[in-house]
């Protein structure tokens, strides 16, 4: 055997240590943001999640126009909350699409027969594979997105009255 | 006093372990005889001190002692006794005197049985014991004292971390602990045999029962640390890769490759200088693994034990013992005359592919965990690396491991051929090729992954037990059975794992009080949500009805729980446990209008996984009975020919 293999593992060992202490000191912060913010949608086409919406592809949201992209589901309370600001979203002329999170078409309707829809297209995701693809990690969310399929914006969790303003100015300099 | 007792005790430990160093290295330079007999009495006096001192502690926990930080800070006079005992270790310092408290064991128990290694082995290896032990009592004394008092003494202490009140953690942190350990005493035996040059079937001999131990401890301690994850965290996985995990695995891989490389070496005299790296690298991984945990340096779920100024503690420890080792190592291994050699295809051979398909995994771990570290100290960007990954990089390999291993076993030392071996192993190919055909054409939508695991999981559980095809049973040895018992849980498991990630149904809903949730064959029926109490938590417990096809009906009662001394909440999934698998309810939160989050799943053979586990560490004691056994009846007939001499 080579007699300088034999100092391999002590070298292998030292780049371990240098990568570490380097690590230690580094600050640790724990805020986690999207990396897609910034980026393009990615290309996806999600079978509809009810009948009487059509299903929605990744072509639907470069329209030229900017558009909400509403990740929910039937099963989650706090989109039972921010229904009201959805529908008080559309009702100002926005389009908002969706993605229904690991549901089933029953659910789907009854959840929105009680709570309003104010979607224009629903897509199922019953395995998260989108949602995970465009960096969500929860229910609910809610992303902007402009003419070209950028995102512009992620917001993290229901969407509160006082969120409404906000999500107005970002879809008009979207524009 | 006790507290005071309990420091004296530990700092007299401390003191006989620099002298039990000194004694030995000393000793070795200048071939002391006094020194080499005196060195004895003192490791097993520093094993009686230290465990004085942590019994002291657990004394102090278990009276609720207030006046003790540690105890104040972990404990609180409300708690359930298990959990002021399981508290002494379920906390930095505690834990910390535990690991110190079990190598001094470890290093008594060798200075008082250990008889057929060669003496300056057994100087060398006790005296690198001292040395890591000194470490770790420079750590306990100098940065984190358990025994430290506090003033004021306050009315009520502050209480365990909700997610660790679970018998589980009485259980598994120790476990993982003398895993650990009984690795850095084959690290210490290969730094003594390194040291004196003196590596042989001897050395393997006196080395196998410690890594053995080891290796049973750790799988005993992943297992039950997987079953604890999957019911307490509520999440319905069973194996996360968290960097937490991985640390516990990776020692488990090493320690497995050096099972069965120290066997060789045992045997044939082969693989020296790999079975004394592999000895190195197991504890190393032990050593970053417990870094890992403590320094907070990756985020994981494990997140209550972080500090990064002991970080830096553990991580200067581990370049003084890893970086010392490895060098020695370098110095020392070009002069160990090789071992015996052997063909390709023959025991050795398989092991020798066991050994390197093990390594690659490990490797393959170890990268993907510390990738998200290397990548942010060179560039800033914070990534993070998961299950697909390691699945696609790890599965193959593994399967690929567990065919070598039903292969293995059936092969002769030294030379073979691989006509006869194919022979040997028809039976298990074409149980493994029909379980595949079946598979293909019942079970649709199976990833390849799954259906391939299964398959092979069938026909190496067959082949785990063709070793005794036409053997004598009564005849074949008890490590031979430990064998099949072990490689038999691997297949067993496999087919838990397979099944879970396969046939898992699952069910997501926001239901109330009357309503009906079905998943797969079962029926469940959320009658009614009330509050309970428990000793020192409030919960909103949700009762339900569960039923199979028409069969009879189960009570369950998932919990979400509140720890007001803790503030916080957990939730305590509602596990029913069948033959053909596991029913998992979780409660969630709820809305104010009687809504509640439901999450259920069906995993069919889930149990499986668990059960396997311990088919392997049960495996693994029957084969340290029998080796045992058998090393103390040679002994015996050595001891009576040389008296008839």
């Amino acid at each position: 055997m080579n007699r300088w293999l034999l100092w391999l593992p002590l070298v292998l060992f030292g780049m371990f240590f240098a990568a570490v202490a380097v690590g230690l000191m580094i600050p640790k912060d724990n805020i986690i943001e999207s990396k897609m913010v910034g980026k393009p949608m990615p290309a996806f086409a999600l079978p509809a999640a009810i009948e009487q919406r059509p299903a929605l592809s990744s072509a639907d949201l470069k329209q030229g126009k900017p558009t909400l992209l509403n990740i929910f589901a039937s099963w989650c309370v706090p989109c039972i909350a921010e229904a009201p600001q959805l529908l008080a979203l559309q009702q100002a002329g926005v389009e908002i699409n969706a993605i229904a999170s690991r549901d089933t078409p029953e659910d789907v309707a009854n959840f929105l027969n009680r709570w309003g829809n104010p979607y224009t297209r629903i897509g199922t995701d019953t395995t998260s594979r989108v949602q995970l693809a465009v960096g969500s990690s929860g229910v609910p969310e809610t992303f902007v997105i402009d003419g070209n399929g950028i995102i512009v914006y992620q917001h993290i969790g229901e969407i509160r009255p006082e969120d409404v303003p906000k999500l107005l100015e970002l879809l008009e300099e979207a524009e | 006093m006790i507290a005071e007792t309990g420091l004296i005790a530990l700092w007299l430990a401390a003191s006989l372990a620099l002298l039990q160093f000194a004694l030995g290295a000393i000793g070795l330079r200048a071939e002391r005889e006094d020194y080499f007999a005196a060195i004895r009495p003192v490791a097993v006096a520093q094993g009686l001190f230290v465990t004085l001192s942590f019994l002291l502690l657990i004394w102090l926990f278990l009276r609720s002692d207030l006046s003790v930080r540690l105890v104040v800070m972990n404990s609180a006079s409300v708690k359930p006794l298990l959990y002021k005992f399981a508290g002494t270790w379920g906390n930095h310092e505690g834990s910390m005197l535990l690991w110190v408290t079990v190598m001094g064991l470890a290093g008594a128990f060798i200075a008082l049985f250990e008889r057929s290694l060669k003496r300056e082995t057994l100087v060398a290896t006790l005296a690198a014991q001292a040395f890591i032990s000194l470490g770790f009592y420079a750590f306990l004394l100098i940065s984190s004292n358990p025994f430290e008092r506090i003033f004021p003494i306050p009315a009520e202490g502050q209480g365990l971390n909700p997610l660790l009140q679970d018998p589980g953690l009485a259980f598994h942190p120790p476990t993982l602990y003398f895993g650990y350990v009984g690795l850095s005493v084959a690290f210490s035996f290969a730094v003594g045999a390194m040291i004196t040059r003196d590596v042989g079937a001897a050395f393997a001999k006196a080395m196998r029962p410690w890594v053995l131990g080891a290796w049973i401890f750790l799988t005993l301690g992943i297992t039950a640390g997987s079953y604890w994850a999957y019911y307490e965290l509520g999440w319905g996985g069973w194996w996360f890769w968290d960097p937490v995990e991985n640390a516990s695995l990776m020692p488990w891989l090493a320690a497995t490759a050096l099972l069965h490389s120290v066997t060789v070496l045992a045997t044939r005299d082969g693989l020296r200088a790999w079975t004394l790296m592999l000895a190195v690298v197991a504890f190393s991984m032990s050593m970053i693994g417990t870094f890992l945990v403590r320094s907070g340096i990756l985020t994981s779920v494990h997140a209550f034990a972080v500090d990064p100024e002991r970080g830096s503690f553990i991580l200067a420890l581990l370049a003084i013992y890893i970086g010392g080792a490895m060098a020695l190592f370098a110095l020392r291994v070009g002069t160990v005359k090789e071992g015996s050699r052997f063909e390709l295809v023959s025991r050795e051979g398989a092991l020798v592919a066991n050994n390197l398909l093990l390594s690659v995994i490990l490797a393959l771990v170890f990268i993907g965990t510390l990738y998200p570290l290397l990548v942010e100290a060179l560039t800033g960007e914070k990534l993070s690396v998961g299950p697909p990954y390691f699945n696609l990089a790890t599965g193959p390999l593994a399967l690929l491991l567990a065919a070598v291993m039903a292969a293995g076993p059936l092969l002769r030392w030294r030379r073979d051929n691989a006509k006869a071996l194919l022979n040997r192993i028809s039976i298990p190919i074409l149980v493994a090729a029909a379980a595949l055909f079946a598979l293909a054409l019942f079970a649709t939508g199976m990833s390849v992954l799954a259906l391939l695991g299964l398959a092979l999981a069938a026909g190496v559980a067959v082949a785990s037990f063709a070793p005794l095809w036409k053997r004598n049973l009564r005849r074949t040895p008890i490590h031979t059975y430990g064998m099949i018992i072990a490689h038999f849980g691997i297949a067993v498991a496999l087919v838990g794992m397979a099944s879970e990630s396969s046939f898992t149904e699952e069910r997501l809903v926001a239901a109330k009080p009357g309503d009906e949730i079905s998943v797969n064959q079962w029926k469940l029926k959320f009658e009614a949500i009330e509050p309970v109490a428990g000793p020192n938590w409030t919960a909103l417990e949700a009762r339900m009805t569960a039923q199979y096809g028409d069969g009879a009906l189960y009570q369950i009662q998932p919990q979400n729980r509140m720890f007001p001394t803790a503030q916080t909440q957990t939730s305590e999934a509602a596990l029913l446990t069948r033959w053909n698998g596991q029913l998992y309810v979780v409660l969630g939160d709820g809305d104010n209008e009687g809504r509640w989050q439901v999450r259920v799943w069906w995993k069919p053979f889930v149990t499986l996984i668990w059960l396997g586990g311990i088919l392997v560490a049960l495996g693994g004691f029957l084969a340290m009975i029998g080796r045992l056994r058998r090393g103390y009846k040679q002994r015996k007939q050595r001891e009576f020919v040389e008296a008839m001499l």
